[in-house]
C-alpha cells in the first residue's frame, strides 16, 4: 500500500501546498506547527479539494489527476476520514454513527468486522448512547471506530489526541496502538506533538510552510532536525 | 349584532387550500433555502430578495402583479390553459396561488437559517464514509434542521390561512367558490353580520395562535438541543 503525491500542489492562503512524496509506511505522521497545511493535505487525499495540479494515487488507484481532469468523490475513495472535531453525527446513537459507513459496496477488500472494531476500541458499553453524553476520549474512539467500519483503503487522522487532557490522551493513544496492532492499514497521521510521533510512527513527513522539510524515520529526523518546530 | 356562529365551510375551504398551497410549496421553497443556504452563484442577492419581495410589497399589489400573470392574456395563464386548459385567475387555484406567493419568504427565511447551522463538515465527513448526495440530504442534512423546517412550515401554514391581499385581487371574493377565512371575515362585517365575523375571528386567532407557538417551541428546541 502506497500513497503518492506527483507534483501535487494545492494554493492555500498565504502560500501553496507542495509536495512529492512516496508513502508506504504503515503509520506516516505528517507532523509540523499549525497553518503549515497538514489538515488540507487530509482533505485533499479524503477528495473535499482538489490539487490545481498534480496527482494523488492510492495503491496504483488514480485518486486526482489535475491534468487528466480526474477527480474521484470522497464517497469513492475508500478513505476513512477522522476529523478533528470527530464530526459525529448528533442526531444517531454511537452504533448508528458506527454503522453509517458500513457496507458501502465498493470495499475492494473486505471490511473489518464490526465486533471486532468495537472490541478493539473498547466500544460495547457505548453502543445506545447519543454523542452529547460522550466524554473527548470516547467520542473520538466512537469517531475511529466509524472510519474503520467503512471500509476504508487508508486511515486518515487529523490530530486525534488534541484537545484532551494528559490522562484521555495516553488512552486514546493506547487504543490507537492497538488499532495499529489490529489492522492491517495504512494512516496518515496529522499532528504537532512529537511525542505522539515517537508512540505510533514509522515515518515521518515534516511540513513547514506547505513544504516538506523532512521526511524519513522518526529516531534520524528528530536526531537531525531542531526541536524549534515541536509545538 | 347579529348571532355569532362559525361558518365551517369557509373554515374548513380555507384549511384545505393553505394545506395544499404549504404542500406544493414545500419542496420547491426548501429546495431554495438550500441552495441559498449552500451555494454561491452569481445573482443570489437578486434572487434572495425577489424571494422576500412579497413580505414587504402591499400584499394586494402582489395580488396584481399575479392577476397581470396569471390572467387569459398573462405568460402564466397561457401556459395554463395550454398545459391544463384550465383557468386560473377567480378559482380556488388562484388562492392556492397567492397563498403560496405570500408564504414563500417566510418558510424560505426560516429553513435556510436552520440548514445554515448544519455544519458542513458533517455532510462532508457522511460523503467520504460512502454517502451520496441523496444519502447526505436524507441522512444528515434534513434531520438535523428538521426543527426549522417544520417550524417554517408552520409559519407557512399561519401566513396561508390569514391571505387577505393578494387573494382578493386574483381570486376574488366569490362566497362558496373563493371565499377564505379572511375574505369572509371582511364580506360579513361589510354586510353586518358581526357574530359570524366574530366567529371566524375566534377561529383564525386560534389557528394563528397554535402555528405561531408551535413553530416558537420548535425553533427553541432546536437551539437547545
Amino acid at each position: 500500500m502506497t500513497l503518492s503525491l506527483e507534483g501535487f500542489r494545492l494554493p492555500l492562503t498565504p502560500f501553496a501546498l507542495e509536495l512529492d512524496a512516496v508513502l508506504s509506511a504503515h503509520v506516516t505522521a505528517v507532523f509540523g506547527p499549525s497553518g503549515a497545511g497538514k489538515t488540507s493535505l487530509l482533505e485533499a487525499v479524503a477528495g473535499l479539494r482538489h490539487p490545481e495540479s498534480g496527482r494523488i494515487v492510492l495503491s496504483g488507484r488514480v485518486l486526482d489527476d489535475a491534468a487528466a481532469g480526474v477527480r474521484v468523490p470522497p464517497r469513492q475513495r475508500a478513505v476513512g476520514y477522522v476529523t478533528q472535531d470527530d464530526s459525529l453525527f448528533p442526531h444517531l446513537s454511537v452504533a448508528g454513527n458506527l454503522l453509517y459507513g458500513a457496507g458501502r459496496g465498493l470495499a475492494r477488500k473486505p471490511p473489518f468486522a464490526e465486533e471486532r472494531v468495537v472490541g478493539v476500541l473498547g466500544l460495547s458499553p457505548l453502543l445506545d448512547r447519543r454523542p452529547s453524553t460522550l466524554s473527548g476520549g470516547e467520542r473520538r474512539r466512537v469517531a475511529l471506530g466509524r472510519a474503520l467500519l467503512s471500509a476504508p483503503e487508508i486511515l486518515l487522522l487529523d490530530e486525534p489526541l488534541s484537545g484532551l487532557d494528559r490522562l484521555l490522551k495516553e488512552r486514546v493513544l493506547e487504543h490507537l496502538l492497538k488499532v495499529k496492532a489490529a489492522f492491517p492499514l495504512p494512516i496518515l497521521y496529522v499532528t504537532h506533538e512529537a511525542t505522539e510521533v515517537a508512540a505510533l510512527a514509522d515515518e515521518v513527513m515534516i511540513l513547514e510552510s506547505g513544504r516538506i522539510a523532512a521526511l524519513g524515520a522518526p529516531g534520524e529526523i528528530f536526531r537531525d532536525a531542531a526541536p524549534a518546530s515541536q509545538a | 349584532m347579529s348571532e355569532f356562529a362559525v361558518d365551517l365551510p369557509v373554515v374548513w375551504f380555507t384549511i384545505r387550500v393553505a394545506a395544499l398551497a404549504v404542500l406544493l410549496l414545500a419542496p420547491f421553497g426548501l429546495g431554495l433555502a438550500l441552495l441559498l443556504a449552500r451555494r454561491r452563484f452569481p445573482g443570489k442577492v437578486l434572487l434572495e430578495t425577489l424571494v422576500s419581495l412579497p413580505l414587504v410589497l402591499p400584499p394586494v399589489a402582489t395580488g396584481l402583479l399575479l392577476l397581470k400573470f396569471l390572467g387569459r392574456r398573462g405568460p402564466g395563464g397561457r401556459a395554463a390553459q395550454a398545459l391544463f386548459g384550465m383557468d386560473v385567475v377567480f378559482t380556488w387555484k388562484a388562492v392556492v396561488v397567492a397563498m403560496m406567493v405570500m408564504s414563500l419568504p417566510l418558510l424560505v427565511r426560516t429553513a435556510r437559517v436552520a440548514f445554515e447551522e448544519v455544519n458542513p463538515r458533517l455532510e462532508a465527513v457522511a460523503r467520504t464514509l460512502g454517502a451520496s448526495e441523496a444519502r447526505v440530504l436524507s441522512t444528515v442534512t434534513l434531520p438535523l434542521a428538521s426543527r426549522g423546517i417544520a417550524a417554517g412550515l408552520l409559519l407557512a401554514c399561519a401566513r396561508a390561512l390569514g391571505e387577505f391581499g393578494a387573494t382578493i385581487l386574483v381570486a376574488g371574493n366569490i362566497p362558496g367558490r373563493t371565499t377564505t377565512i379572511a375574505t369572509a371575515i371582511y364580506n360579513d362585517v361589510q354586510t353586518g353580520l358581526d357574530g359570524r365575523a366574530y366567529g371566524l375571528l375566534a377561529v383564525s386567532a386560534a389557528l394563528a395562535f397554535g402555528a405561531i407557538f408551535l413553530s416558537e417551541v420548535w425553533l427553541k428546541r432546536r437551539t437547545n438541543a
